[in-house]
């Protein structure tokens, strides 16, 4: 027996993640029940019927089917939402060959952040089409300033420099909004909402703004996948490979930066998605970039909707934003993470 | 048999930011041979190794594979010609013997193209070569340094290149790996004609398993040619600045550096060393 199961295992691929069958076949198990939670649940619980009337009867009208009707388009925009974060993270990780790279972590969703409440406040934008590209600008630069600083000295770009760097340009960044914000009680309003991140704001029109920044990303994301996989082995041994390492660095973190600039400018800063789906799948199914980008990418919309609808149920009769449900459940997780000792390199 | 090809070095200065470390190299890669670079700390043997591989671009000079530039060839291209192992690859966390050798199968796959038959038939190819087929599944954080070392070069293999560059692969090794590493190396040589090209700091092993010795002093090429010519007292002198006997080795008859230093030398051999000297 044991010489076919050797034979049969030297046809296939020979390093599919042992695992993956059962790990997506779980991870889409769970999306489903996160679809169906997130239109179920909130501070009103529609029964099965009220459910069933609002996805598949649109001529019955009753105040269950119409809120499930209304759940749709936030239950969409909260996975494709989570999906765009998780790939970021992903991409960054790779990247940076850094295990805590996170679009929060290192600054770049406060970038995002500053360049529209700084659109805010002198140029009286007010619509997500404008958001968006100020958000896209806003992230790229801090991008590079924070890599550029991370990189800097001895060693390269290592995880604690970058963490440190992407820290104190977030701190630095936080307080020049807050200081742009408080003078101005308009944007204080429009803005405060807009900051701690929700989905509840999804619509149709901001899913169709969206959607084009996520195939573009998520695309790059793809291709670039199994040259992240040699880069993973180290600059030397990828440039060894045939690998465009500069190139390579620019293009995955564009694609980050587009995802989680694009994410960031339609729900407001959500942290630690793309850091906790990343982790996860990595942990699953081992290092392999090619199955750690789209699973993670599932990975991602699950847990931004599921801590939608926690924020949803805890906030009853009105709602937690999902950027403080994230943080809460992604703060102790990274300092778990900071105090494993193999967290030093990936 | 693996294909023939020139690789030159023309006049090659190299280094990094201001300080230039390799001054002025000519030399042709032997065919089909294992050639070492051999030199003191820090007399340019890896800032040489990575101007041939183009990991550094060349402050003047070029190198060349088959006439053409190194760095205007398709990096893909010239991956698949020649392959690298650097002297300190990371090893990403939780990732297996076969994930890791498959990694070496990127310059042969397009950007759409996927996994291909004949990329599963170079990893178990190089997995059997190195001796790490057994391995397949096991994750490379618990293996031992000479497996790790083993699977490190079936990746390098996998890429299935005519020249194969190391830069220093015995290091951190046991003797026992380290002959044992070096025995494979020499048996890919002869059955397939891979050219291999490394870096080694230790003189006796380059003297038994080299064809052909660069010796470099400074970032200069101060002798090149075959171990036996080239490993002398004199040479060892000038290069490591060590007073040594070269005798022959009793197992493969190539040179074998014996060092003096100053204590532990019998009496004849101090009088006898101060003459040869003169």
């Amino acid at each position: 027996m044991s010489n076919v199961t050797i034979l049969k295992n030297k046809q296939n691929k020979p390093y599919v993640p042992s695992n993956l069958t059962i790990v997506l076949i779980f991870s889409l198990l769970m999306l489903g029940l996160c679809v169906i939670g997130s239109l179920a649940l909130g501070s009103r619980v529609v029964t099965m019927d009220g459910l069933i009337d609002g996805l598949f009867h649109q001529q019955v009208q009753s105040y269950e089917a119409d809120v499930v009707r209304k759940r749709i388009s936030r239950t969409v925009f909260s996975l494709l939402c989570g999906a765009a974060l998780g790939v970021a993270g992903a991409l960054m990780q790779a990247v940076t060959r850094n295990p805590i790279a996170d679009p929060s972590i290192l600054g770049v969703n406060m970038g995002a952040s500053l360049f529209v409440v700084c659109g805010m406040a002198f140029w009286h934008i007010t619509t997500a089409g404008q958001y968006i590209w100020l958000a896209l600008a806003g992230a790229a630069v801090t991008a590079v300033f924070v890599f550029g600083i991370g990189s800097m000295g001895r060693g390269g770009a290592t995880p604690i420099k970058l963490v440190l760097a992407g820290a104190a340009t977030s701190a630095a960044l936080s307080s020049l909004v807050t200081a742009i914000m408080i003078p101005r009680s308009t944007v204080m309003d429009q803005f405060r909402f807009w900051q701690v991140g929700s989905v509840g704001s999804g619509t149709w029109s901001s899913i169709s703004l969206f959607l084009p920044f996520l195939i573009i990303g998520i695309l790059i994301a793809v291709l670039s996948a199994p040259a992240l996989n040699a880069l993973a082995l180290g600059d030397e041994a990828a440039n060894g490979l045939g690998v465009r390492t500069g190139t390579l660095r620019f293009a995955a973190a564009m694609a980050g930066v587009l995802l989680c600039g694009a994410a960031t400018a339609l729900a407001g800063p959500i942290g630690f998605v793309g850091l906790l789906s990343t982790h996860v799948i990595r942990l699953l199914l081992g290092p392999d970039v090619r199955y750690i980008i789209p699973l993670s990418a599932i990975a991602g919309a699950i847990i931004l909707t599921v801590s939608d609808i926690t924020g949803r149920l805890i906030g009853s009769p009105g709602e937690l934003e999902v950027g403080v449900v994230t943080a809460f459940i992604g703060a102790p997780i990274l300092i778990i993470l900071a105090m494993k000792s193999k967290v030093r390199s990936l | 048999m693996k294909t023939t090809h020139l690789l030159e070095a023309e006049q090659i200065k190299s280094g990094y930011e201001n300080k230039t470390v390799v001054h002025g190299v000519d030399l042709i890669i032997p065919s089909h041979k294992i050639s070492v670079i051999m030199g003191a700390n820090a007399c340019g043997k890896s800032t040489l190794l990575k101007t041939l591989t183009r990991l550094l671009k060349p402050l003047y000079g070029k190198a060349t594979l088959d006439g053409t530039p190194i760095d205007q060839l398709q990096p893909k291209q010239l991956a698949r010609i020649l392959g690298l192992l650097p002297q300190s690859p990371i090893v990403p966390e939780g990732i297996t013997v076969a994930d890791l050798v498959g990694r070496g199968r990127f310059p042969h796959q397009s950007l759409l193209g996927g996994w291909t038959k004949e990329d599963t038939k170079a990893v178990a190819e190089a997995m059997d070569i190195m001796n790490v087929t057994e391995l397949a599944n096991r994750p490379i954080d618990e293996l031992s340094g000479g497996q790790r070392q083993r699977v490190w070069i079936a990746m390098a293999l996998a890429q299935q290149t005519d020249i194969l560059f190391l830069d220093e692969p015995t290091t951190f090794l046991d003797i026992t790996y380290q002959v044992e590493i070096l025995d494979l190396l020499t048996d890919l040589n002869q059955q397939y004609g891979t050219t291999i090209v490394m870096v080694l700091h230790d003189i006796n092993l380059s003297a038994r398993y080299a064809d052909y010795i660069f010796a470099l002093k400074q970032g200069k090429l101060i002798a090149e040619g075959d171990p036996s010519d080239v490993i002398t007292s004199g040479i060892v002198k000038e290069i490591f600045g060590l007073d040594c006997t070269v005798i022959k080795d009793p197992i493969s008859d190539a040179p074998l550096v014996i060092p003096k230093g100053r204590h532990h030398v019998k009496n004849e051999m101090r009088i006898r060393s101060s003459i040869s000297s003169e």
